[in-house]
């Protein structure tokens, strides 16, 4: 592997039922930053059947190319058909950093496509940098179930691969001005059916009514000192009230008081929203992990000496079933004046 | 199947990172003391493989990469009702990455007979989720991840894969590797009389010369990622605390969100 | 002299204290209010070999050693009085005497279910006149043909109402005193046979505790223990086994107040400062650690000499004795550190005073224990 040879960031552009991820345009994102600092290229790679408005997309939020391959075969995702593809053309264009929502496709795609190209790979980074010394890409990640975070190089190796939650990084503001089909290349892929071993029966979508926590701008979380499924009422009343939805942390999912996919923290979701209420929730590292970054935290907690006490901005020592109710009734009281 | 299925399970052994604290004094982890115990999800792949067996009839092989202290993992699964377990375990391994570990693995499983390879979908220390796709690949078989559910019919295998939002049955012939995720299952205790037999039967264990793996593949050498520097996380600076009667915390709160225009 | 527990012994100890924490601890306290028997539990605990764990493979056990069956009930205790006695009693008291004592014909027909779960055992030695004073036996058995005829009524019996196999102790020849009492299977569903009261407890509330009733019950002769007029040796050999197991449960129960009172003592805070750094506090904590080590030693010893075939009974009485103390003394003293929250039922402490009291009572009073050490010491 001569590491010259490699050049370019790439970003890989996952997309659904022909809808863009969000997490790939803040990938293009944190990818111009990253494309800037070393002066190069920066590439969407786009696999689908007939999604040429996506190219278009991809180009207004930052890439300066986009390499787009279009199959009936690429039209749903699947390990082989979108690996194959993927390590076919980074094995033919050889870019030196190649970003991938750490999403179910990209952590099932992003390991198999480094494990076959020999290179590294570092997972759910949630800081991206180049090293000013060697222009080496330094990935920094949490480790140890959280508990610890650790700043990952592969100096020897290209790509340099790294998987990045949703949620982490922001998306450019859209320019269509950027758009231009020059800049797209589109091609058919060397892809057969009998290349793809898997077969797919059927796809089941969960009811419309689990939000994507991850899009909300309020987040209104209980933790194990809710206490019962019940107590999960007021919270919900309170989310409702700033317009916002209803989180948990894992307890709350063990007991089955609320939906998984409203777990926040290391094993959920990670989250960023303007106004994060953790209520009756101890902080954890595994659950900060999910949600640190909020904008303002507020915690409401029995316990003072909490560790959620001491990230939050503010932090309201009391029971939450007196100092909830009392919220509500207060903003609805403000809202309407 | 006609023949009996060979099922292999990859398990790692961890430190209980639930359990880990950080010490207040110097900001460093605390890990003496901290319980080792078997991957959780790899313990979800374990008691699905179990599950098989005692629908399907199957021989149940764990395998394990570690140092010679994970031999107790393995003993774990053996008491849970594996049949046989093997640990590589190699000096020639230290500092090993994900795809290092992945040759090895793949290594240890071109030696077995296998009709499914059961793994994790991730470690709880390491969190990457990426030793089982690498092993799939090297083995040049297909994969399916965060498996929620298996069943076997005839010589096909029908598998209910996850997604953030649903979820997707898909069919496919073995050999195949799966990863598993914690909603496949609810793994069983050790059984008392396996615990008594397990100590009378032998773990094998392997090292670097039972594997043709090339020497560049493995270790330090075979690992594209290194760790150039860890740290505790900086937990935000702390905020305000307010320790008062609920009518008048909240009232204090509503003007905070008000202030800062969030309402 | 190893002290150290070997590598079956230590999964056995993991294995059950994983399970005790996940299954048995959360509906701890629900069943001691509701007196309900845990039976899903005990299901669970078959499922995994629990039930035979010092019985032979062949005969349905999981072939494991006694240290081991009492790391297992001190596990449970540590979390739940009643679990703990639930699994000795069935183990120690039933199943072990059938290993022990019983015919070829009965391990087949009845110590191989119950070790392996699919039935629940019990011990029928005492009677409303025959406490303390188990030889004054009122109960009898008159051989006719080809069966026993069993008359009479006993009381306290653990796990009555919900065993199948009964281990009953009745007289055959009133004219022998002590050698005229003798040892029977009773199969739940033999004719005459029926559970009485219900005792309502203490403690152990949601062990079920029962009178089993006998009236002109049908007992098939090949239902006799060993032989004619040797039931009270049976006994007494059993009450010795039981005894340790007694003994692991109230080292457990000690050991669940203790743990509870610390991590309570680290997070309460009075005068600004956790309770744990009071040093009056902290030395009551001290003296409850050493009575807890002291009895845990004098508990495994007795399984030991039990499993290497050295002499026990005298080591049982002095575990039980002691343990049973300790198990009052730890948990009167955890409630008296939890302050007014621990006379309340939001928290253990209160259950495991009161689960701990019939240690020192049931499988031989203390009183009888100091007799069986005094007997031998002064011998």
């Amino acid at each position: 592997m001569n590491i010259a040879d490699y050049k370019g960031v790439w970003v890989f552009a996952e997309q659904r039922q022909g809808e863009l991820q969000k997490v790939a345009l803040e990938l293009l994102g944190k990818g111009r930053e990253i494309a800037n600092k070393l002066e190069v290229e920066l590439t969407a790679v786009l696999l689908g059947s007939k999604v040429d408005d996506l190219a278009n997309k991809l180009l207004a939020f930052g890439a300066d190319k986009v390499i787009y391959a279009d199959s009936e075969l690429l039209k749903n995702y699947s390990t082989d058909g979108y690996s194959k593809v993927i390590i076919d053309l980074v094995t033919e264009k050889k870019p030196e950093v190649f970003f991938i929502g750490a999403s179910f496709i990209g952590r099932d795609l992003g390991p198999r496509v480094a494990s076959k190209l020999g290179t590294g790979l570092t997972a759910d980074c949630t800081a991206l940098d180049i090293d000013p010394e060697n222009n080496n890409l330094l990935m920094t990640r949490p480790a140890f179930g959280g508990n610890l975070m650790a700043t990952i190089v592969c100096a020897k190796h290209r790509p340099q691969m790294s998987t990045v939650r949703p949620g982490v990084f922001e998306k450019l503001a859209k320019d269509e001005t950027k758009i231009s089909s020059e800049k797209i290349e589109k091609f058919v892929p060397v892809l057969q059916a009998s290349d793809i071993r898997t077969k797919t029966l059927e796809i089941v979508k969960h009811a419309k009514d689990i939000v994507d926590i991850g899009e909300a701008d309020i987040v209104v979380s209980g933790g194990r000192g809710i206490g019962n499924k019940e107590g999960f009422k007021v919270l919900q009343e309170l989310a409702d009230v700033l317009d916002g939805t209803i989180a948990g942390s894992r307890a709350s999912i063990e007991y089955g008081w609320i939906d998984k996919a409203l777990q926040v923290g290391q094993t959920g979701k990670t989250v960023r929203p303007v106004v994060y209420i953790a209520v009756g929730i101890s902080g954890a590292i595994q659950h900060l992990a999910g949600m640190q970054d909020s904008d303002y935290i507020i915690a409401i907690n029995k316990d003072e000496g909490a560790a959620i006490m001491k990230v939050a901005d503010l932090a309201l020592v009391g029971d939450y079933t007196k100092i909830v109710p009392e919220l509500i009734a207060q903003i609805k009281a403000y809202k309407l004046l | 199947m006609n023949k009996v299925m060979n099922i292999v399970v990859c398990i790692k052994q961890v430190p209980d990172t639930n359990e880990v604290k950080i010490d207040p004094k110097t900001g460093t982890l605390i890990r003496e003391g901290v319980p080792s115990i078997i991957n959780p999800d790899d313990k979800n792949a374990l008691e699905e493989a179990l599950v098989l067996k005692e629908k399907h009839g199957a021989n149940v092989t764990v395998i394990s990469m570690g140092p010679p202290q994970a031999e107790k993992a393995l003993r774990e699964a053996l008491a849970m009702g594996a049949d046989e377990a093997i640990l590589i375990s190699d000096r020639a391994f230290a500092g090993s990455d994900t795809l290092a570990t992945s040759h090895v693995l793949a290594g240890v499983l071109r030696k077995l007979d296998y009709d499914i390879i059961f793994a994790g979908r991730q470690a709880i220390d390491g969190d990457t989720a990426q030793v089982g796709p690498g092993i799939a690949v090297h083995l040049d078989i297909p994969q399916i991840t965060y498996v929620e559910k298996v069943e076997v019919n005839g010589d096909t295998l029908t598998v209910r894969k996850a997604w953030e939002d649903g979820y997707e049955i898909i069919e496919v012939k073995p050999p195949v590797l799966l990863t598993a995720i914690k909603e496949l299952n609810e793994p069983r205790y050790m059984n008392v009389k396996n615990i008594f037999e397990t100590f009378k039967k032998e773990v094998k264990i392997w090292s670097a010369k039972d594997i043709d793996v090339d020497k560049d593949l493995l270790g330090l050498a075979g690992s594209p990622t290194q760790v150039k520097k860890s740290m505790t996380k900086e937990l935000k600076g702390q905020g305000e605390i307010v320790n008062k009667p609920a009518k008048e915390a909240a009232s204090y709160a509503v003007s905070k969100l008000k202030e800062n225009h969030f309402i | 002299m190893d002290f150290i527990l070997s590598k079956e012994q230590q999964f056995v100890k993991e294995m059950v204290r994983e399970f005790a924490l996940k299954e048995v601890k959360p509906i701890a306290a629900e069943i001691d209010q509701t007196e309900r028997f845990p039976m899903e539990n005990v299901k669970k605990m078959a499922k995994i070999g629990m039930m035979g764990i010092p019985i032979p493979v062949e005969y349905g056990g999981a072939g494991g050693d006694n240290l081991s069956y009492i790391l297992a009930v001190e596990e449970l205790s540590k979390v739940c009085g009643t679990t703990g006695v639930i699994l000795s009693a069935h183990t120690s008291l039933c199943a072990a005497v059938i290993h022990q004592f019983g015919t070829e014909q009965q391990k087949q027909k009845y110590l191989i279910p119950l070790a392996k779960g699919d039935t629940l055992g019990a011990f029928g030695l005492t009677e409303p006149n025959a406490g303390t004073d188990a030889a004054g036996q009122q109960s009898i058995a008159v051989l006719n043909g080809d069966h026993y005829v069993l008359n009479g009524t006993k009381i306290f019996i653990t796990n009555g109402g919900v065993a199948d196999t009964f281990i009953v102790f009745a007289m055959t020849d009133r004219s022998k005193g002590t050698k005229g009492i003798s040892c029977f299977i009773v199969d739940k569903n033999f004719k005459g046979f029926s559970i009485g009261k219900h005792e309502d407890k203490l403690g152990i509330r949601a062990s079920s505790t029962t009178e089993l009733i006998f009236e002109d019950c049908i007992v098939p002769k090949e239902n006799l223990v060993g032989q004619e007029g040797r039931g009270f040796g049976i006994a007494m050999k059993t009450l010795d086994g039981g005894r340790i197991g007694v003994a692991a449960q109230a080292l457990g129960i000690a050991e669940g107040a203790l743990e509870e009172a610390v991590n309570y003592m680290k997070e309460r805070k009075q005068f600004n400062k956790p309770l744990s750094a009071f040093q009056g506090l902290q030395w009551m904590v001290a003296e409850m650690d050493v009575k807890i080590e002291a009895a845990r030693y004098l508990v495994y010893l007795a399984a030991y000499n039990k499993d290497h075939n050295l002499s026990y009974s005298l080591e049982a009485a002095r575990a039980k004795l002691f343990a049973a103390e300790v198990a009052m003394e730890v948990t009167t003293k955890a409630v008296q550190l939890f302050g007014g929250y621990g006379y309340t039922k939001d928290y253990p402490v209160e259950r495991m005073m009161r689960d701990a009291k019939i240690t020192e009572i049931y499988e031989g009073t203390s009183q009888v224990q100091k007799m069986v050490i005094a007997g031998s010491v002064l011998k």
